[in-house]
């Protein structure tokens, strides 16, 4: 690996993100790399804007990844990637967007996924625009999947350079055990052999 | 939970700061844990309370542990608990710290007899903390307590192990001071053995030492200072803890940062790809002066790297008068007093002091954005039973034909000073747990009672730190409306019980202590307890309220969607 990886998780409170941080971490370390994550708690969180760093490598330092500094950013609502655009650089960053909008409580008009991935292009190295809540719901009955589905899809797409067994791995240490199957089915899913 | 108490030694685990603090306290063989919850300390109690709350351990490990009614009443009970000889852990976020202070100063005077470590979680930059961006190391000169301040969930670990020692020698309680970014960043932590508690608790009579009285408390002072003195020669000076990350020579330019702010030096130093010496304290107080000293002695510039106020940076300005005159210092000059550091922050500071160019593309279009989305801001559960006090008090004014101009409306700190924000927006004042009926009294008393006004309280900030103000309204005669938020759980910090729920934090039951009780013991006479599912009784109780001459509460009892 070239340096230090840097994956921004964005989204909104309840969309699971921090069980996806948490799943990262354990990855990146059943692959024996040094880790780091950051996240917040609170109040502000409680359906409020939610942003995570996951950052691994051979030695990592700092939770928090700078600014222009993310390889990959996950965005589990279209509209908060936006907000991630702070971590964007043209040359190395990669979008990875939900096609998925919630609407922001007292704005009339959500912004219309055309215009932000156009706005996200501009800084950016590559942006990918995928509807996994849509896919998840249709497939496994439940959108809080989303989350997973997306990971799978970069794991197998090698947008992150873990191996998918070891994402494997992780989601059984991290997810309980009620909910392993459910979750490994969602993220083999995201396979593009199963899913293109 | 199962990393926490995972007995494998040697195994490496992902820990959040938080937790790695626990796994510290089960390593040193702590006893007695209390807190009051509060982010970003909360993780320290709700992993306690899990471990409490399996049977199969906790017998294993001998400990104890609760949540107390407010961080004062926590800190007293688990000096209570080292007097009699037990290892004991408090913890509280900055401002528990600020109620916690009272005791503080003197149990520092007194010192202790076991290891007691007290745990204090700081929030640079507000992200979970409504009122204030305190530096809690102000506390560390104002009570002489012995603070580390860890970087990394392996340091939490580490430090907080080294703090109970330190305590247990120096018979004195030490701090640990955490930061947001400390507190809930994870990383990797290798664990060592859990130790089980196995110290009886006596109480051993020793007037001389814990009764603080004059002539005899000033002795305890000079002893106090004393300890400190030993402590910065014997121990903050040859601490691992306080470390120069590589020793280089012959270089003009120095670091001395601690706890995160070191770790953004750490990664600008790589991606600059420089070698210049750091020196980490792991120490805040008592600083190792001569260890600092040698640091600015052979170079010409130093910047000082840390978040909030410039302590270490004025130490180190005071030190440099005569270990290195001519020393040029840096630190507040480039570096913000508010808000938390970030990587690109500290990034910018060392471009500067090397001149070195750093070019971050793109980050003046992308701030100037015109595709702007607003703000997400945090919003009431759906089903959250405060919908329906807003909304009810709402209706009650209509009726009354008052406009919300014509109230004014106490918050306090809970789920429920979301009430400031759309679409409630009633909330004229917010300030600490506790603060709102007394404020309230004033105004009152102040606008003789002309001005109506009603105060939101929460069932744990009640009994918190209102009862004192209730009294005090009652007594002194004047007539807020108070509602008090029961919604049968701290919710906003991640559903901790309190005393007015029947478990304790052993997960045992206990007698539940009855807000309705407490309010007309304090003398109140209009008193409701409402279901405000009930929008007809609810309504009606408000406009009969306002009316009153004397203090009305309503206990506004409706649990939160996730208690079950």
């Amino acid at each position: 690996m070239k340096k230090d990886f840097n994956i921004i998780l964005a989204g909104v409170g309840g969309q699971g993100i921090i069980t996806l941080t948490r799943i990262l971490a354990e990855t990146a370390l059943i692959e024996k790399k040094d880790v780091k994550t950051s996240e917040l708690h609170g109040l502000s969180q409680r359906g409020g804007s939610v942003e995570t760093h996951i950052r691994f490598g051979r030695e990592i330092y700092s939770p928090l990844i700078r600014q222009g500094g993310a390889d990959l950013i996950i965005s589990l609502e279209t509209q908060e990637a936006l907000k991630a655009l702070h971590y964007s650089s043209k040359k190395e960053t990669m979008f990875l967007v939900n096609d998925f909008i919630k609407p922001i409580f007292g704005t009339k008009n959500t912004l219309p996924s055309k215009q932000i991935q156009k706005e996200l292009e501009k800084f950016s190295k590559e942006v990918v625009f995928v509807p996994a809540s849509k896919i998840v719901k249709e497939k496994l009955g439940k959108e809080v999947l989303a989350g997973v589905f997306l990971l799978g899809y970069a794991a197998f797409k090698k947008l992150i350079p873990l191996k998918p067994n070891s994402f494997l791995k992780a989601i059984e240490k991290v997810v309980p055990k009620r909910y392993f199957q459910l979750n490994k089915k969602t993220f083999t899913l995201a396979n593009p052999t199963n899913y293109e | 939970m199962e990393k926490v108490l995972s007995k494998k030694v040697g195994e490496k685990v992902i820990l959040l700061g938080n937790e790695a603090i626990v796994r510290g306290a089960l390593e040193s063989g702590v006893q007695f844990v209390s807190t009051y919850p509060g982010t970003p300390a909360s993780e320290i109690g709700n992993t306690f309370y899990k471990i409490s709350n399996l049977k199969s351990q906790i017998s294993n490990l001998n400990l104890y542990f609760e949540f107390s009614t407010n961080e004062k009443v926590a800190l007293e009970a688990g000096a209570g608990a080292s007097f009699s000889g037990q290892r004991t852990l408090v913890a509280m976020k900055h401002f528990g710290l600020n109620v916690a202070s009272d005791f503080l100063i003197t149990l520092v005077y007194s010192g202790v007899r076991t290891g007691m470590v007290i745990v204090v979680a700081d929030d640079p930059g507000c992200s979970s903390s409504a009122q204030s961006e305190q530096d809690s190391r102000a506390y560390s000169y104002l009570a002489h307590i012995p603070t580390l301040t860890p970087a990394t969930p392996q340091e939490c670990k580490d430090f907080t192990k080294f703090a109970f020692e330190l305590s247990e020698k120096f018979k004195i309680p030490v701090m640990v001071r955490e930061t947001t970014r400390v507190a809930l960043q994870s990383g990797i932590v290798k664990l060592g053995k859990i130790v089980q508690g196995r110290r009886k608790g006596k109480f051993v009579k020793d007037p001389h030492q814990f009764v603080t009285m004059p002539p005899r408390v000033l002795e305890m002072k000079k002893e106090l200072l004393e300890k400190i003195r030993k402590i910065k020669n014997e121990v903050s000076e040859k601490s691992p803890t306080n470390y120069e990350s590589k020793r280089i020579t012959n270089k003009k330019i120095g670091i001395v940062t601690s706890g995160v702010s070191y770790l953004y030096t750490m990664e600008a130093l790589k991606e600059f790809n420089l070698n210049l010496p750091v020196l980490k304290l792991g120490f805040f107080y008592p600083l190792p002066e001569k260890k600092i000293k040698k640091f600015i002695k052979s170079i010409k510039k130093v910047l000082i790297v840390e978040e909030l106020e410039p302590y270490i940076e004025r130490e180190v300005k005071r030190f440099a008068k005569d270990a290195n005159p001519k020393l040029q210092i840096f630190g507040k000059n480039l570096l913000p007093e508010i808000g938390e550091l970030r990587p690109e922050i500290v990034l910018r500071a060392i471009a500067k002091i090397t001149n070195r160019k750093l070019k971050i593309e793109n980050s003046i279009k992308i701030k100037n954005l015109k595709l702007k989305i607003p703000r997400r801001t945090p919003q009431l559960c759906p089903g959250c039973p405060y919908w329906l006090v807003f909304s009810g008090i709402k209706t009650a004014l209509k009726k009354m034909k008052l406009s919300e101009k014509d109230v004014v409306f106490g918050g306090e700190i809970g789920c429920y000073m979301l009430a400031g924000l759309s679409p409630h927006n009633i909330q004229d004042y917010l300030f600490c747990m506790g603060s709102d009926m007394g404020i309230a009294h004033g105004i009152k008393k102040a606008t003789f009672n002309k001005q109506k006004l009603i105060a939101f309280v929460g069932d744990s900030s009640f009994f918190h730190a209102g009862i004192p103000a209730l009294i005090n309204a009652v007594h002194n005669k004047s007539n807020p409306l108070v509602i008090i938020m029961d919604n049968q759980t701290t919710a906003m910090t991640g559903h901790q019980p309190h005393p007015g729920i029947e478990k304790t934090g052993m997960g045992e039951a206990s007698p539940k202590i009855k807000i309705e009780d407490i309010v007309r013991a304090c003398g109140v006479k209009n008193l409701k307890v409402i279901d405000q599912g009930n929008q007809k009784e609810f309504v009606k109780t408000v406009k009969e309220f306002l009316q009153n001459k004397t203090v009305s509460v309503i206990i506004a009892r409706r649990p939160c969607i996730f208690v079950k």
